[in-house]
């Protein structure tokens, strides 16, 4: 059942919170069914450009189209997933919170209860349907997102750092399920992350961002490694050490803007891969390196 | 987060072995143990301060015991607790049926919340007991002026902590559910009031609280029956161990009231994160 997401165009998009600019000046085509990361360190914008294609903030200028239809609000065409869980209704029991979707558009009962039980099924949550979300481990969490999200058959899904949240082990397995369920559901994906790793496992392209404030897309990589992907594999290995150094910069600008010295000889001013240090091989774990998450730390 | 603090004891209880289960019953009887014991050490010592006053001033425990058969055997006493008790149960029902919307319309309307603002924080610094005269005055002196006073003292206490628990919730899940597909009305049913509720039922407590203590005043000042008249009127005869009847009845069936609000509650809205 390929072929049902719905391609997805950011034009021109100005997006501003007063008088801050998040994002300017944002142009991005993504193709029915393509799996697109929005890669980047936190404050780069990308969680904001992904509101706004889910709806939840409206550029002030440019627009985002999903299909043929402009974006003016949330709408059960584009599914989100959030990093937190919280998002899960914890009054509703698994079961419960995967029919929320159907039973608000007025879908019939039998017609919902087979829609719950097959991407309950899908994301491997049938044997917990009838727990409540406290009573669920952070992945399992994460997989009644994702249900609830499919059960409204979106043609678009929006995750922002779903598995941000999650154990480096766990973190591989909702990889690699999340890769299947998308294959099975042929929708399009637009997965924010600041994993390097989890982009070049995941997607067909990723896009890198510059830094905030006045976000904007910086450079957009073609993924056409055959999947299952392999980290360890050379090809992985150079377009990782690429996107290091793209992002990198964006990092050391942003030390830079905040008068913050990276700690590295000279990293700061000149070395283009910034705090990280280019060169270094990736480790073969999928998640050994997380770069964002030490730069984070550094910014703070 | 008060849902998982819900599911550790189920797991518990099923899983524990023996010893630890024989443990806890032991830690719940000790519990109770103490609580009976400081109250029978009270008594004790209330008893011997007693001694060195007269029965006016101060009743000795038998005293208020036999005073307390005395207006058991009468009727009294079982009238007064049901008349307090269906006054204040019918006001702060009402209060609550009523505040509950209040507060989440105006969670939920922002100039509604505005214009309703004064009023509200005016109002919450006025005692019930201010208005006790007002009414009387245009209610009159049966029930209804009684009532009102209950539903007063309940209204803004449960609509104030509605508004608090609808301005609490999650911005996150507000959006997860107009991304689902709920419309404004239906993300208020089914998202907005879910979660509101252990702000609600903490409002209902509060407010039953309050009810006590405006239920005396009110008739203490104009009513022929109910605990507050009791206490009152006791004054008249000079019988001052039935001032203590009333007052150990009042604080019985207030614990009472709490106790079985805090078992319904904690049993029927589990869910919703009410554990006490």
């Amino acid at each position: 059942m390929t072929g049902s997401g719905s391609p997805v165009s950011v034009r021109d998009v100005d997006i501003r919170f007063g008088d801050f600019v998040a994002v300017r000046q944002a142009n991005l085509d993504i193709g029915a069914g393509e799996f697109v990361c929005l890669l980047g360190p936190s404050g780069c914008g990308k969680s904001t450009l992904l509101n706004a294609i889910a709806g939840f903030v409206i550029p002030v200028n440019g627009e985002v189209t999903c299909g043929d239809t402009r974006v003016t609000g949330p709408d059960v065409s584009r599914g989100v997933v959030f990093q937190s869980a919280e998002a899960l209704f914890p009054w509703l029991t698994v079961r419960q919170n995967v029919a929320f979707g159907p039973r608000m558009r007025g879908v019939g009962k039998a017609q919902r209860a087979a829609a719950v039980d097959r991407y309950l099924a899908m994301v491997g949550l049938s044997h917990s349907a009838d727990r409540f979300p406290a009573q669920l481990s952070g992945g399992m969490r994460q997989r009644a997102q994702l249900a609830r999200v499919l059960a409204n058959e979106p043609s678009v899904v929006l995750m922002d750092e779903p598995f941000g949240a999650l154990d480096a082990q766990t973190r591989l397995v909702m990889q690699v399920e999340l890769d299947r369920i998308w294959r099975e559901t042929g929708a399009t994906i637009v997965f924010v992350t600041h994993d390097i790793g989890e982009a070049i496992l995941l997607a067909d392209r990723i896009v890198t961002m510059t830094a905030g404030p006045s976000a904007g897309i910086k450079n957009v990589y073609p993924c056409d490694l055959p999947r299952p992907r392999d980290l360890t594999d050379p090809a992985s290995a150079a377009l990782f050490r690429q996107l290091r150094e793209d992002i990198g910069a964006e990092v050391a600008r942003t030390l830079r803007a905040q008068g913050l010295d990276d700690g590295h000889d000279g990293g700061a001013a000149g070395d283009p891969a910034g705090p990280a240090g280019a060169g270094t091989v990736p480790p073969s774990g999928v998640n050994g390196v997380r770069l964002a998450d030490g730069d984070r730390r550094a910014l703070r | 987060m008060s849902v998982d603090v819900r599911t550790v004891p189920e797991k518990l209880s099923r899983s524990t072995p023996a010893p630890a289960r024989r443990r806890g019953r032991w830690r719940r009887l000790t519990r109770v143990g103490l609580g009976a014991l400081s109250v029978l050490l009270g008594i004790a010592i209330w008893d011997l301060v007693s001694r060195n006053y007269t029965a006016f001033f101060l009743p000795s425990p038998l005293l208020t015991w036999q005073g307390a058969v005395e207006l058991v055997r009468d009727g009294t006493l079982w009238d007064s607790v049901t008349a307090s008790s269906t006054r204040i149960l019918t006001g702060w029902a009402l209060g609550v049926v009523i505040g509950v919307p209040v507060g989440l319309l105006m969670g939920c309307v922002p100039w509604l919340r505005l214009m309703l603002d004064p009023y509200i924080q005016f109002f919450r610094f006025v005692p019930p007991i201010a208005f006790v005269t007002l009414a009387i005055i245009w209610l009159g002196p049966g029930e209804a002026s009684k009532v009102a006073l209950i539903f007063y003292t309940t209204v803004f206490i449960v609509a104030l902590n509605t508004l608090a628990g609808v301005l609490s919730v999650d911005e996150l899940r507000l959006r997860a559910a107009r991304a689902l597909g709920a419309n404004p009305v239906r993300t208020l049913v089914s998202v907005v009031l879910p979660s509101t509720v252990p702000h609600v039922v903490t409002g209902a407590r509060l407010a039953m609280g309050n009810s006590f203590l405006t239920i005396v005043s009110a008739e203490i000042v104009a009513a022929q029956s109910g605990l507050g008249s009791l206490i009152w009127t006791a004054r008249n005869y000079a019988k001052t161990e039935w001032v203590f009847v009333g007052i150990i009845a009042l604080g019985l069936l207030g614990y009472l009231f709490d106790w079985i609000l805090r078992m319904v509650t904690s049993k029927t809205l589990r869910r919703y994160g009410v554990n006490f």
